[in-house]
């Protein structure tokens, strides 16, 4: 009867590696059963009273075969997260997995395997910790003395849960995942672990890599920094060598700014400093999109308003007459170095002849001298192209201006440009 | 004390001076018992006092007055319908003094007997008319008149009577001298009038005549009369405007003075909508150039004359209306036309043939003279200016483009001459076979088919006869056809830019009645091209959804951008319609990738538009520089950038980072610079590796021009050094300019040396100042103080309300007190009439008693005499 059971059992882990969809989602299906049913009514008697007993070694096939090497598995994955939801499934599946991200990786050798990382990601990113002990009372197998046994504590929970990721984030990840790890990392990684702490080389490698993986990085840092009393070294230089123009293109536009509000915020930072930000973030403002402009001219005149020594940048009586050039070096790496101080925004001033009427107008605020209150950007760090466009075409229009100039043709204007570029052919 | 005697002294002196009614009311104001003082409580010092001294007895008797000349006036013929109207010229015109009173009637007269007779030389009917008696009676007269002797005197009566009888007439004569000449506008509803007055007049006077002529033969005659009366009716309006000008020239000859009368008369009329149209023109002119006033003030107002040509003949046909004339002659021209189409026009028009025929002649049947009458001075507004500037203008433009497209083949005045010819050969044969009205397309479909597969002239004219034909002023839902028949035509346009190939010559010349059908409905035009722009974007958005990426449009929508900068002032800081496309092109530029070498012409087409846009504001784009620098960098071979950095669309290193590498020296040495053709954008040409390099080539040379031009736009801006910082490292040590073609190395040099020219300025910024913010002072705070009988509190609109409730509540006393003071009047009138009436009564009944005592007095005395006797 046993034996019969086990072949069974075995059938059906392989038939988890068929092509069809269903075929694997129904032998998932009666897998979860058989280990539900394995444990209330377990093969072995217990060796003694008081012992738990749990199917651990079906539930480690299950595992092993959710997180195949070849294939793409997170549809399967997605099937399986209603199982997660059960503590005790949880706790055990964490533990596979940790086990079994240490056997594989120690059969490859440290050679990369992207789609085993990927389904090991989405089947560990999929895992929710609960936040307070007495939220652990969901059990699919139930024991007789709930209480004492490992797996309703939290602390255990946590424990798995953290050996689990500091296993899988171990290892040389691509780049694709390393920002996805980023992403999630301050708020469904870090408030789970025993010992946040333990996440520092992987992120101050993270933040080391330069470019999206470092901006990403900047979050988990703050949260080290802010509530775990991480000494980050040069840390300013670090977020300083970020800024490139590249800041005001990418998706997590948003999420940087934020945290450099949040960084800049502190009122004991040096003037050179701020300075040196304000006029990096101004220089390369230049070559950013309207919306992007729209959102950090008010993050400069916030800076502004924070650091009002650094309100020479835009008001200087009793300067120099003229400069031949700019003091304000770009290239430097130090902040301090970077003679910010002794500079001007003429960044500002040329933008104030932006296309975008709104930017134009955003950029003629510091002619005037600013007012107390600091503007909120929150609303302005998410706006989108697309939203931006809407807005405008949204807006009334009182009068509608026409051209006057007779038209003579597709290009026919006096000395059209595309008459000299162009052929109506 | 000294001050009243001496008013006084200087009241009777004035009293003297007037005369005796002047020193009647200075009496009453010195006279202490007519005086009743008004007593002030307070004196106020400013304030002037109006009605400090009252004279009730004065007002009373002058309200009395004005009473009996009024109300008793009614009440007296409070039973009678008819009513004395006297319109005898400058009868109640004081300004006038009577001699020159009836010098004008003598004039007026004359002018009229002498009008009727010199024109219709019958035997001086126009007495008649004057004279609503006996017709023997007139013609006795008439032979008296002639001599000079009664002249005068005659002159007044008739001028009278003709006033009493022809109130139009007189009325108006009247109206037109006091008013002058500014009135000529007004000609035509006061010519209709006297029209409609004169026909009363004649209608009473033919029932007089009938009253006094029983025989048949006069009768007869009669009829005669009033139909060349009614000819008269006719033309009769037009004299009097004339013979203002008559006095002055001193009365020429009767035939002579005719014709100068018709033609005075014509030209007086088409004068008014002259004059209007230009003013129309000027104000509106001037409106839109206070508009754009930051940046068009350099440019010439281009097109002004030929849009006043437009739409000038359209105005006076809606004014010449009234006239058979044209009408009568349109008509002929419609019938033999038809017959022309439907012996030559077949073979084109199928389906649609029968059902404009049958629209064109509901029209013509519809509203006569409307359209038909248009057209007519459209052809003849075409026969006159269109060769010569119309058409010149799109010819010669024409030729340009060709020049610059075949320029060995394409030299001397001859051929131009020739083809503008064939041109003007073309449109007129277009004009002649198609038919002449159009009903507006209901669907885009309807448009389509209506102008697919002819030929651009055919296709204008029929876009020219619809809006003309559809003139919002023609007829009440004309407006919304035509502001529909904007977002057809664009659909159109972009339909024609999607065909393979696309038909851009087609849509060059298109974009004319787009534009002036824009110039008609500013707010329809604008509302279609945003919902162009606003599905376009949307489309972008959703592909940035699905794909994580965005391609370039297609051409329709290139176009479309072109035409929005035809359409609109692209200089405004704010414009509803050019703000969204320039961020739908921000978008084009940091959004789309770019894979090919179309990707490449359509983002260089786009930096043009940029460049266009702002060219008059010069206005900063960001987008447009980095994508600059993204296409110099795709030039390049080593992909490792250095001193620049590149932004989204672009990546130092990939698929696509070499597609405007040149490598092959001889296509490199048979280059040359050619304008990019457009259709390139649609349609990948399967052309040799050669041809793609030039393509490159081309597309660099563009490129390179384009950074010249950005660098002299950007040359003011305080950081131009910072902005141009990439491409100055990109032109200096990356591009390959040496293995470059001659030409392509001079466009180098010019840039960089546009860029390399601008000397380095840099001031300190300083703020502007800002008011020092006062001091707080306690000084007490000053609130306005409660004045008694004053309405207070509220708003603006309630104190504005209970003013006017107020205000309305006095009239409405005063009113009710003027009433009951008419009764009042009324009834005094009244009481006095019965009093006399009585007195009357009891006087006679006196009389008849005393002569009742009398005779019985008498008869008494009879008797007694008879009883002594």
């Amino acid at each position: 009867m046993r034996h019969r059971y086990n072949s069974c059992v075995n059938c059906l882990v392989e038939l988890m590696g068929h092509e069809s969809f269903q075929v694997k989602e129904l032998s998932l299906a009666t897998l979860m059963k058989f280990v539900e049913l394995e444990g209330k009514y377990p093969l072995v008697k217990a060796e003694w009273k008081g012992s738990f007993s749990f199917p651990l070694e079906l539930l480690k096939l299950v595992v092993e075969n959710l997180i195949p090497c070849e294939e793409d598995s997170s549809l399967l994955i997605s099937r399986f997260q209603e199982y997660l939801e059960y503590d005790d499934i949880r706790y055990f599946v964490m533990k596979a997995v940790a086990e079994n991200i240490g056997q594989v990786m120690q059969k490859t050798k440290e050679v990369p395997l992207p789609v085993y990382q990927q389904n090991v990601f989405s089947l560990i990113s999929s895992i929710s910790m609960p936040s307070k002990e007495n939220e652990v009372v969901n059990f699919m197998v139930k024991q007789a003395n709930q209480e004492e046994w490992k797996v309703s504590k939290l602390k255990e929970h946590k424990r798995a849960f953290e050996r689990m990721w500091l296993g899988f984030l171990k290892h040389k990840l691509p780049t694709g995942l390393y920002k996805k790890v980023l992403v999630i990392l301050h708020d469904s990684i870090l408030p789970h672990l025993n010992e946040p702490t333990l996440m520092i080389d992987f992120l101050t490698v993270a933040y080391d890599i330069g470019g999206a993986i470092s901006l990403l990085a900047l979050n988990g840092l703050f949260v080290l920094i802010h509530q775990h009393n991480l000494e980050y070294p040069d840390f300013y230089k670090k977020l300083y060598s970020l800024l490139d123009p590249s800041i005001y293109h990418v998706k997590y536009r948003a999420r940087f700014f934020h945290l450099a509000d949040l960084f800049l915020s502190s009122s004991h930072l040096p003037a050179y400093l701020v300075a040196a930000f304000i006029k990096r973030l101004s220089r390369l403002a230049l070559t950013a999109p309207p919306q992007a402009l729209l959102m950090v001219i008010p993050f400069i005149c916030n800076l502004f308003r924070r650091h009002p020594a650094c309100k020479v940048l835009v008001h200087r009586p009793g300067g120099p007459e003229e400069l031949s050039e700019d003091p304000y070096i770009m290239d430097e790496e130090e902040p301090s170095e970077s003679r910010a101080l002794e500079s001007s925004l003429w960044e500002l001033q040329t933008l104030q002849s932006h296309y975008h009427p709104d930017v134009a107008q955003a950029a003629a605020v510091v002619n005037q001298s600013l007012s107390e209150l600091e503007d909120d950007i929150s609303e302005l760090l998410e706006l989108s192209a697309y939203e931006l466009f809407d807005r405008e075409l949204k807006k009334k229009a009182t009068s509608m201006p026409l051209e006057f100039e007779q038209v003579r043709g597709l290009f026919g204007k006096k000395d059209d440009l595309f008459a000299e570029h162009f052929a109506l052919e | 004390m000294g001050k009243p005697t001496k008013q006084r002294r200087k009241g009777q002196v004035a009293a003297r001076a007037k005369g005796p009614s002047g020193a009647g009311t200075a009496l009453v104001k010195n006279n202490p018992f007519e005086v009743k003082v008004n007593k002030q409580k307070f004196n106020i010092l400013g304030r002037r006092t109006k009605h400090d001294v009252g004279l009730p007895g004065v007002s009373r008797s002058k309200a009395v007055k004005k009473r009996t000349q009024t109300l008793l006036k009614e009440y007296k013929e409070r039973e009678k319908s008819n009513v004395f109207k006297d319109k005898r010229f400058g009868e109640y015109n004081t300004k006038i003094s009577p001699e020159e009173k009836m010098m004008k009637r003598f004039a007026l007269e004359r002018q009229q007997n002498h009008e009727k007779k010199s024109i219709y030389n019958l035997n001086e009917d126009d007495e008649l008319t004057h004279y609503g008696q006996s017709l023997a009676d007139i013609e006795k007269l008439n032979d008296v008149i002639d001599s000079d002797s009664d002249t005068e005197e005659r002159g007044i009566l008739s001028a009278e009577l003709t006033a009493a009888h022809f109130g139009g007439s007189g009325g108006l004569l009247r109206r037109k001298a006091l008013t002058g000449e500014q009135d000529e506008e007004e000609e035509k509803p006061k010519s209709r009038k006297e029209l409609i007055e004169e026909l009363i007049a004649k209608s009473k006077q033919e029932k007089r005549e009938r009253q006094t002529q029983r025989e048949n033969a006069l009768e007869l005659t009669e009829k005669l009369d009033t139909d060349w009366k009614e000819i008269q009716t006719l033309l009769s309006h037009k004299t009097p405007k004339s013979e203002r000008k008559d006095k002055e020239e001193e009365k020429p000859k009767p035939d002579e003075y005719d014709m100068i009368v018709r033609e005075l008369g014509f030209e007086m009329k088409a004068q008014p909508s002259d004059r209007m149209k230009t003013e129309e023109e000027l104000a509106k002119e001037e409106q839109e150039r206070l508009q754009k006033l930051e940046a068009d003030r350099l440019r010439r107002m281009h097109g002004k004359d030929e849009q006043e040509n437009k739409k000038k003949p359209k105005h006076m046909s809606a004014d010449d209306l009234a006239d058979g004339f044209i009408l009568d002659k349109d008509d002929r021209r419609l019938l033999s036309y038809k017959g022309g189409k439907l012996n030559v026009g077949n073979e084109e028009e199928e389906g649609g043939n029968e059902e404009e025929e049958r629209e064109s002649e509901e029209e013509s049947e519809g509203e006569p003279g409307g359209e038909d009458e248009e057209e007519a001075i459209v052809e003849e507004d075409d026969a006159t200016d269109s060769p010569s500037d119309l058409e010149s203008d799109m010819g010669s433009e024409e030729e340009v483009t060709a020049n610059e497209e075949q320029k060995e083949k394409h030299k001397g005045n001859e051929k131009k001459l020739q083809s503008e010819e064939e041109q003007n050969a073309k449109i007129e044969a277009a004009r002649s076979e198609l038919p002449y009205t159009f009903t507006v397309p209901e669907s885009y479909e309807k448009l389509k088919s209506l102008l697919f597969g002819r030929i651009i002239e055919e296709q204008l004219v029929i876009l020219e006869r619809i809006q003309k034909c559809n003139h919002p002023s023609l007829a009440v839902g004309n407006k919304a056809k035509l502001e529909k028949l904007f977002g057809f035509l664009l659909e159109y346009i972009g339909e024609l830019a999607t065909v393979e190939p696309p038909e851009l010559r087609t849509i060059d010349k298109l974009v004319l009645p787009l534009f002036s059908l824009c110039q008609m409905f500013p707010e329809a035009a604008s509302n279609s091209v945003k919902f162009v722009l606003q599905d376009a974007a949307h489309d972008m958005e959703e592909m940035i959804e699905v794909k994580g990426r965005a391609t370039f449009p297609g051409l329709d929508m290139l176009i479309y951008l072109k035409i929005t900068a035809i359409l609109f002032p692209t200089s405004d800081f704010w414009h509803p319609v050019v703000t969204p496309a320039l961020v739908y092109m921000s978008q084009l530029l940091t959004k789309c990738q770019v894979m090919t070498l179309q990707d490449v012409v359509k983002g260089l087409f786009v930096c043009c538009l940029f460049l266009e846009y702002v060219s008059l504001s010069q206005r900063f784009i960001p987008e447009l520089i980095n994508f600059l620098v993204g296409i110099l960098h795709l030039s390049i071979s080593q992909k490792r950038p250095q001193g620049y950095i590149l932004v989204h669309p672009f990546r130092p290193a990939g698929k696509n980072s070499d597609l405007l590498l040149v490598c092959d020296k001889k296509d490199m040495e048979t280059w040359k610079k050619q304008n990019l053709p457009l259709s390139i954008v649609t349609r990948l040409k399967e052309s040799s590796q050669t041809e793609m390099n030039h393509f490159r080539l081309s597309c660099l040379a563009v490129c390179l021009d384009l950074i010249k031009k950005c660098a002299a736009l950007y040359e003011s801006l305080s950081s131009f050094h910072e902005i141009m910082q990439p491409i100055r490292v990109l032109l200096t040590e990356h591009i390959p300019v040496n293995e470059y073609p001659k030409q392509l190395q001079e466009l180098h040099q010019n840039a960089l040396k546009e860029l390399e020219d601008k000397g380095k300025q840099y001031t300190p910024l300083v703020c502007e100042k800002k008011k020092p913010v006062p001091l707080k002072l306690y000084m007490p705070k000053i609130v306005k103080v409660l004045e008694f009988g004053r309405k207070q509190g509220g708003s603006k609109e309630e104190q504005e309300r209970k003013r006017l409730i107020h205000k309305h509540k006095r009239e409405f006393k005063g009113a009710v007190r003027e009433i009951r003071k008419d009764n009042q009047f009324l009834a005094r009138m009244q009481l006095s009439e019965m009093m006399e009436r009585d007195s009357d009564r009891k006087r006679k009944v006196k009389n008849l008693f005393n002569s009742l005592a009398t005779q019985e007095g008498e008869w008494k005395a009879m008797k007694r005499k008879k009883f002594k006797n």
